[in-house]
């Protein structure tokens, strides 16, 4: 890592600081939501559906009633309030009703006095299923019968596309979609299906209020959406339904959606006694939302000198079983299509299809990763058909403020392609190192598999952009409360947002902004809950620090005058309470005909990175060693930059995962790999060192300038990986995770 | 759930006698995965941690005698790593270092998987599996020992004693190929030894068969050897990979091993 400023336990924003959760993470001594305990709580545990795709007949729970310990056996028609709920669309049952859509739906929830006296009593709950014949080729899905009644997505000023199973359509018509160039370049790319596998399973306790109202603790993402979609379900009003945030053991889009809040929520009213759930590791891969896998098919047209004329492309994601934020998943695919590049004419044409595979939603990256991988093997493509070099083919076609991108916004902040592109390229790439060396330091590791036989080297680059926080319209405020006080003549603030900490460090983003704005030490930061500060919005779509630094300044301010007014000082017992609430510059629609913005435009502000990778592969074996990663990015003002660095790490750590190993397999619709030991993720063996370079080039209208910086080195990472293992194989590579049986032409 | 802990081989057998429905456990590294993904749930575990006499291991008359409490981590140091570098090479692809602690050979060869680390090293070492009950003792050469994916020829009240195994002749190497560099089970795998002294080239293979499987051939046909080692194996397609690609590689780390051998 190339951080090298100083770290300080109180810092103020620009300062690298300590993270407030970091010794206890590393000690074990971080209470995490699965270690939640309360007196006299029950287990809670879900019987999920052992088919894709079935009917459900009957749900007969009267053996397991009787079971030892078990207090309470609920099925749909338990359901207090609304029986269906949604991060966007109200499409998924809270319990199954008549219909099971994907492998591992939930049908009744237990609640028992040990966890394993509820695994039993699930157990003798008799399901009579009628399986029926599961839609799992996505390529087929339109033709098929309709997975849900009705059109769940259908109008929201979305297009009009009256095809079965289809979440949302998108075509961006951009110039002249027919513009021919000197030179053409096709491909056809898929994605496999990535999990977020988070280590921090899903869990939570609900503790009933005893005046008929719930607080549920639980890893969460956005405590107020989570609220405002747990209440209904219960025929609570939202206030009778506080939501506090438990340790969360990371994130990356899987907490966006819920998973056992309104299970748990029912058990504690209907048992009155305080309930928890933990899934198991298993359980969470079909407890939660994964990344659209993809079939894309694009094909740029360039003219000799390389500009870039016209790019076409098709994008499908299998959205799965529920609508989750497939929607906005399907924007951003095709939003982020041509990559960050001017291109003047485009048609790029992006469906989102219903299946009764795995329910796909958020996931770091958030559909430009899909792009990404797609929109840089082209580039490569390009770049050796025109014989010019693939950096500076990308150089010469990088978007620039000023620029229009294919849906019409006009770049109006920063955007460094150029500058992110130049300072990657620049960083010096290590020598290639001698042989015999340790087998850990060759493609295989640890398996002794060659001691250099077979091992060719290859070095990729990549560029890659999305935007920052919520998009299309969506108001996507942050609230803070700053809360002064004095005692002995010192002053102290208590600051409260109910922004989630997920890992990606915004509590100390929190504090910094706080510390910097009252220019005070004795900050202290409330615990996130609905309870005491309205809505952070959700950590999602790099957007936390911006809007928390964004409220959290806004509401400092407010107490600096408020305590100017009162003449500079409090007295003891005297204090200041503010709560702020912090808006981004408004986005509007696109044009459901064209895809053109509408108004001011979709998207708040754009992030990039670019990426050179050196990978020795086996080519026999069809085995890797990424060797170095060297990137630079472009983060607008990075308030903390050790954790910047910690962020642009783990970022590409996953991208390298998707690229190399990581993805859940399907047969029927039915998961074959929902463990760590058949879903590998990267060891520290198979990631490599990186070198980092911020590019900090502020975003004028934010908080110090700051932009987000937790998703580009995922959306670059995996398309530069690749782009190294093509160039150490001569293969085209065009499906990831790679498969070993590609590398070596099976 | 019952644990009994015995604190001798003696009672081990007894107990294994009076319980024969019980699932012996050391490290637990297979044996807690399926309780905990609750795929099984055995009346009575008989913990063997405290049985003195299955630890360590020693020489015996010209043979390594391997307690089947060894662990991997335990494989991997000198003087026993010089006497059975395969099985050394084998240890250090094991899980990671907690894994390493707790795993043993005698686990290895109770859970049988095809794909199980410490088979092949003990394969080309012609292994003898040593078996006792309360009904006596007996001596099973590892192939007859593997009867199939996950079978052994363990009868009920028999426990695992140690392994007793030839050390190495000649040079001898490990290798195992997983889609990352650490901490996976094997897609295929291979251990290989060029054996002067009997004046023949042997080789197992993991993960390519419904059990690991032992190759020889004298020194003088080395040259199809490859070809052989891949045509005895019957891999599948599964999670983990493809039948022709485990094929395909087994005959290129048989190439590599000879290579690594004769040098």
């Amino acid at each position: 890592m190339s951080a090298t400023a100083r770290t300080l336990e109180l810092g103020r924003v620009g300062e690298s600081v300590k993270r407030i959760d970091a010794i206890p993470k590393v000690t074990g001594e971080f209470a995490y939501s699965s270690d939640l305990f309360a007196a006299g709580m029950l287990w809670g545990h879900t019987l999920r559906s052992s088919h894709a795709h079935a009917l459900v007949s009957e749900v007969d729970i009267s053996e397991a009633v009787g079971m030892p310990g078990v207090h309470a056996v609920l099925t749909h028609s338990d359901v207090p309030g609304a029986k269906t709920y949604g991060l966007e669309f109200p499409d998924q049952p809270v319990l199954a009703i008549d219909r099971v859509r994907y492998f591992g739906e939930p049908v009744a929830i237990v609640a028992a006095e040990h966890p394993e006296q509820a695994r039993r009593a699930a157990e003798r709950i008799r399901v009579a299923y009628e399986p029926l014949e599961p839609v799992v080729d996505p390529e087929q899905a339109t033709e098929r019968e309709p997975i849900h009644e009705g059109r769940p997505t259908a109008g929201h000023g979305f297009r009009d596309d009256e095809r079965p199973n289809v979440v949302r359509t998108i075509v961006i018509r951009h110039g002249d979609p027919d513009a021919e160039a000197d030179v053409t370049v096709s491909g056809v790319y898929e994605l496999g299906i990535q999990d977020q596998a988070f280590l921090g399973p899903e869990s939570g306790l609900a503790i009933p209020d005893a005046e008929g109202g719930v607080d549920v603790y639980v890893a969460t993402q956005w405590l107020h959406i989570d609220r405002d979609q747990v209440a209904p379900c219960l025929g609570l009003e939202p206030k009778q339904v506080r939501i506090h945030l438990a340790g969360v053991g990371g994130a990356f889009g899987g907490r966006e959606d819920l998973s056992m809040q309104i299970h748990a929520a029912m058990l504690a009213l209907h048992t009155d006694r305080p309930v928890k759930m933990v899934y198991n590791r298993e359980e969470s891969f079909v407890g939660h939302i994964h990344r659209h896998p993809a079939k894309i098919w694009m094909e740029h047209r360039a003219n000799r000198d390389g500009k870039l004329v016209n790019v076409r492309a098709r994008i499908l994601l299998d959205g799965g079983a529920y609508a989750s934020s497939s929607a906005a998943v399907t924007a951003n695919a095709s939003a982020f299509a041509c990559g960050p590049y001017a291109v003047e004419n485009a048609l790029v044409e992006c469906t989102c299809v219903y299946t009764n595979n795995p329910p796909c939603g958020a996931m770091r990256g958030f559909g430009a990763v899909q792009s990404c991988f797609a929109h840089e093997a082209q580039m490569d493509k390009l770049a050796a058909e025109l014989g010019i070099d693939p950096v500076e083919l990308r150089l010469r076609n990088a978007l620039a403020p000023g620029d229009t991108l294919p849906t019409g916004q006009r770049i109006t902040g920063s955007f460094p392609a150029a500058e992110v592109i130049r300072r990657a390229a620049a960083l010096p790439v290590p020598e290639p190192e001698e042989l015999p060396r340790d087998a850990l330091r060759l493609p295989g590791g640890s398996g002794n598999t060659t001691r250099g036989e077979g091992v060719r080297r290859g070095v990729g680059f990549a560029v890659g952009f999305k935007n920052v926080c919520y998009s299309e319209g969506f108001d996507d405020s942050t609230a803070a409360r700053v809360r002064l006080t004095a005692s002995d003549e010192e002053l102290a603030a208590e600051v409260h947002c109910a922004a989630a900490e997920v890992g990606q460090g915004v509590v100390n983003v929190i504090l910094q902004t706080a510390r910097t704005e009252l220019d005070l030490d004795d900050v202290v930061l409330g615990a996130a809950t609905t309870s005491s500060v309205g809505s952070a919005g959700s950590a999602s779509a790099s957007r936390m620090t911006w809007m928390a630094a964004g409220a959290v300044r806004l509401a400092a301010r407010a107490a600096n005058e408020e305590l100017a007014r009162r003449g500079g000082n409090l007295a003891p017992g005297e204090t200041i309470d503010v709560e702020r609430i912090y808006h981004h510059r408004p986005t509007t629609p696109l044009d459901p005909e064209t895809g053109q913005v509408t108004g001011d435009g979709a998207h708040v502000a754009y992030i990039c990175a670019a990426m050179r990778v050196v990978a020795e592969v086996d080519v026999e074996l069809g085995l890797t060693r990424v060797v170095w990663i060297g990137t630079a990015q472009d983060v607008g003002k990075a308030v903390n930059p050790q954790a910047v660095y910690g962020q642009i790490e783990g970022g590409i750590a996953q991208g390298l995962g998707l690229a190399l190993m990581e993805e859940i397999q399907t047969r029927d619709g039915l998961i074959t790999n929902a463990s760590f030991t058949d879903y590998l993720v990267p060891t520290t063996l198979d990631m490599p060192p990186v070198d980092a370079e911020l590019v900090e080039e502020p975003e004028p209208d934010a908080p110090y300038g700051v932009k987000g910086v937790g998703e580009p080195p995922t959306v670059v990472s995996t398309a530069a990986v690749v782009s190294a293992l093509r160039d150490a194989t001569g293969r085209e590579l065009t499906r990831v995770p790679v498969s070993p049986d590609e590398i070596v032409g099976l | 759930m019952q644990v009994l802990t015995p604190r001798s081989l003696a009672e081990a057998l007894r107990l294994k006698a009076e319980h024969p429905g019980s699932v012996p456990i050391q490290g637990g590294t297979d044996v807690m995965v399926e309780l905990n993904f609750d795929r099984a749930r055995p009346e009575t575990l008989l913990n063997l941690n405290e049985v003195r006499e299955l630890r360590g291991w020693s020489r015996d008359n010209g043979s390594i005698r391997l307690g089947a409490g060894l662990t991997y981590t335990e494989g991997m140091e000198a003087p026993l790593a010089e006497a059975l570098p395969a099985l050394a090479e084998a240890s250090r692809t094991v899980g990671g270092p907690q894994i390493r602690n707790r795993g043993t050979v005698g686990g290895n060869l109770g859970t049988a998987s095809p794909a199980g680390d410490a088979l092949p090293p003990l394969l080309i070492g012609d292994a003898v599996v040593e078996l006792a009950s309360v009904r006596g003792e007996r001596s099973v050469p590892l192939p007859e020992f593997l009867t199939g994916p996950k079978r052994n020829a363990l009868a009920a009240d028999e426990l695992i004693v140690a392994i007793l195994v030839r050390p190495a002749a000649g040079p001898q190497t490990f290798m195992k190929v997983g889609p990352r560099n650490a901490m996976v089970i094997s897609v295929v795998s291979l251990a290989l030894t060029v054996d002067r002294d009997h004046d023949e080239v042997r080789a197992a293979f993991g993960s390519a068969g419904p059990v690991a499987g032992l190759v020889q051939a004298p020194l003088a046909e080395l040259n199809g050897f490859p070809e052989r080692v891949a045509a005895a194996a019957s891999p599948i397609d599964d999670v983990r990979g493809s039948a022709v690609y485990r094929r395909k590689s087994l005959r290129v780390l048989t190439v590599r091993a000879v290579e690594r051998c004769l040098q």
